[in-house]
């Protein structure tokens, strides 16, 4: 009887996931299409769409991970620190060490993989706050950073620059400048690594049994411990594939920017969870989409673009806007909750 | 009702959010800043990604580049801040290409890594104008020209300034204890000003004793300055690569129970350094605490906006365009200073 009850309302906070999924959805067109109205010339191209995916390829990817530990009820802000580690470790090795490609991608996905050892450890095993372990842990990494290498550089190792260089063209959306020339579309090879991820986290959220034990854990931990979920071994494995996404992320990030320095991926964790909020995960665990998240960051980063593209360009007004828009998120978000609860 | 109340609410909200990007883009239409090329076929839009706001001198140059083009009708100005950092100048090259911009302005924040976007600004058809600092790319037709300052000549000047200052009140150079407090690494005014003094202080047999960076701001220049008061106690001459770091330096000079002046024979310690623009620092200057500047001007507005012109009349402007430079002391011992055959007067500062 308490199992069948239990089964419902984990279907009922599935539900509120979608529901809040859909809220972003029509937001982010809504705000799309605003754009396009009243700022024109840039947004009615194809490419701003794709500019903005490329310069935030690796906020999608950690974002999706935070979105993961955000599932389960911990958090994770670590993820920046781990870009930027990621980044100068790949950069030195790259341009001081003669190092290969190959060689840079394995140092990337096992500093991730450390890293999620080691908090999953403290997290899931000794448990203690995930907050406090992953402050640790990005006073750590902004630390090693800096020890690896002081100085930011530009890496130049010619196979490097070429793979950071190869362009993804994508035929037909191209478009005319005001002179006459025909410049076509193109992504950078992060984005498509970012969407395989997206799908591949969706896939493992919806129809996988660990995914549903993510949500369980979340949602309450001594029902998902009543259900037979292992919550230790499920919380072990969110903080896990968020850190080496994190070292995922933290290659596409290298791969965009071609550079080492400590000033990289400032203020990215808070970025990810702010681009999850406005995805619809709850900072109260056992709701989110990964879909969701995706349109969490493109919000984010139209709001960005917008801001940016109207000339508002100091610093200020761009964190004054995505505060307001994560206060107006947060309000839809809670009034839609309170009005269907009551239905 | 209360359900009808909620739903009030959001709309509300919703309308908020649109009425405020509806705002700015109205706000944008009388400043003449819009991209948008359809409406304004005639208006020339010139877009300029400054590398940031760190000092002074970045603040006046921004301002000049904006009062030059919102004095002509004919042009808008699109700023964009690059915070630093050179992903955001890269982000804001592009985005001007997405908006159709005629021409980018750019104040590089490093000087490699632009192959790649200068490369996409060619394809789109727009030339690039580089302003201040230079760029390290393969193809030096990815930009059109440069504006700025010589910053070897200006370090050159300081270093005969301190030469003429010296002799004239009976000092041998070996008497000469220098530090240098550097600017941002790898800048090209860093190395450009290290490079003045160093080739100076061999070739007359200064004693430089050591080259530390300042990172052109204010509090690192009083940690660094504190720092090698500790180390040295016989110091008499500082560089300060720009006008924050002296400020700072001269702080930790005074805290330290010194005093920053030109009587170096008395136990003072001098204080020279470059720029010219905060008010503060010239203050300063016709106190005698900094005792000399060597200006780095930053009005760079009218000189890329005649080199637009030019570009527009469908000429071929020089590759390379310095901006005129002085020097400004208040001491009258020195009158005039050589470099390389070429006579300068020092600008006099009186109170």
């Amino acid at each position: 009887m308490k199992k069948q009850n239990e089964k419902t309302s984990i279907f009922n906070r599935l539900s509120d996931t979608n529901l809040l999924l859909t809220i972003t959805i029509v937001i982010f067109f809504l705000m799309y299409l605003g754009a396009i109205i009243f700022q024109g010339g840039g947004f009615t191209k194809p490419q701003m769409l794709f500019n903005i995916l490329n310069s935030n390829a690796a906020l999608i990817i950690t974002s999706c991970g935070l979105s993961i530990v955000m599932i389960t009820g911990g958090i994770d802000i670590s993820v920046g620190g781990v870009v930027a580690l990621v980044s100068m470790c790949c950069a030195v090795y790259l341009d001081y060490h003669d190092g290969s490609i190959l060689g840079s991608i394995l140092i990337a996905l096992g500093i991730g993989l450390l890293y999620g050892l080691v908090q999953g450890f403290l997290v899931a095993v000794l448990d203690i706050q995930p907050f406090i372990v992953s402050l640790a842990g990005m006073f750590f990494a902004r630390g090693m950073t800096t020890i690896v290498n002081t100085a930011p550089f530009n890496v130049e190792d010619p196979e490097f620059t070429a793979l950071k260089d190869t362009r993804i063209i994508i035929p037909g959306m191209g478009s005319y400048t005001r002179k006459g020339i025909y410049v076509p579309a193109y992504v950078e090879i992060g984005v498509i690594v970012a969407l395989i991820i997206v799908i591949l986290l969706f896939m493992v959220l919806r129809f996988t049994k660990l995914g549903r034990s993510f949500y369980a854990v979340g949602g309450n931990k001594q029902s998902a411990l009543m259900l037979g979920i292992n919550v230790r071994r499920t919380k072990f494995l969110s903080h896990l594939i968020c850190s080496v996404l994190a070292g995922i992320a933290g290659y596409v990030y290298f791969l965009h920017v071609g550079s080492g320095s400590a000033s990289h991926a400032m203020g990215m964790e808070m970025n990810a969870i702010a681009s999850s909020i406005i995805g619809g995960t709850m900072l109260t665990g056992g709701v989110g989409n990964i879909i969701g998240t995706l349109f969490g960051v493109m919000s984010l980063c139209t709001i960005q673009a917008i801001v940016s593209s109207a000339g508002l360009d100091d610093a200020w007004w761009t964190g004054i806007t995505i505060a307001a828009m994560l206060c107006i998120f947060l309000l839809i978000q809670s009034v839609v909750m309170a009005q269907k609860k009551k239905k | 009702m209360k359900k009808n109340a909620s739903f009030a609410m959001i709309m509300l909200l919703l309308l908020a959010l649109f009425v405020g990007c509806g705002s700015t883009a109205l706000k944008n239409k009388t400043n003449n800043d819009d991209g948008n090329p359809q409406e304004e076929d005639s208006i020339i839009t010139v877009g300029f990604s400054q590398l940031g706001a760190e000092s002074d001198w970045r603040n006046a140059n921004t301002r000049s580049m904006q009062a030059s083009f919102a004095a002509d009708d004919n042009y808008a100005l699109l700023y964009k801040n690059g915070q630093q950092k050179q992903t955001n100048q890269i982000t804001a090259i592009r985005m001007f290409i997405q908006q159709g911009v005629d021409y980018i302005v750019l104040a590089p924040v490093t000087e490699s890594g632009w192959d790649s976007v200068l490369g996409e600004a060619r394809d789109a058809g727009i030339p690039v104008i580089l302003v201040d600092r230079r760029v390290d790319v393969t193809d030096k037709n990815l930009y059109s020209c440069w504006v700025g300052s010589d910053f070897e000549l200006e370090g050159k000047k300081m270093a005969a300034w301190i030469k003429s200052y010296t002799e004239s009140i009976g000092m041998v150079p070996e008497d000469l204890h220098i530090v240098n407090i550097q600017g941002t690494i790898g800048s090209t005014a860093q190395i450009g000003r290290t490079r003045g003094l160093a080739n100076a202080a061999r070739e007359n047999g200064w004693d430089l004793m050591e080259e530390i960076t300042g990172d052109f701001t204010e509090t690192k220049g009083r940690e660094v300055m504190a720092a090698l008061l500790k180390r040295f106690d016989n110091i008499n001459i500082v560089y300060c690569e720009n006008d924050n770091e002296a400020m700072g330096a001269i702080d930790a000079i005074e805290a330290a129970g010194l005093k920053a002046g030109p009587n170096i024979k008395n136990g003072d310690i001098m204080v020279v350094s470059f720029d010219g623009v905060n008010i503060e620092a010239l203050e300063y200057a016709k106190q005698g605490k900094i005792s000399c500047i060597a200006e780095c001007n930053p009005m760079h507005g009218p000189r890329v906006k005649a080199l637009i012109d030019t570009l527009v009349s469908g000429q071929t402007p020089d590759k390379f365009n310095y901006v005129d430079e002085k020097v400004f002391s208040s001491i009258s011992r020195v009158k005039k200073i050589q470099v390389d055959g070429v006579t300068y007067d020092i600008d006099l500062l009186e109170d």
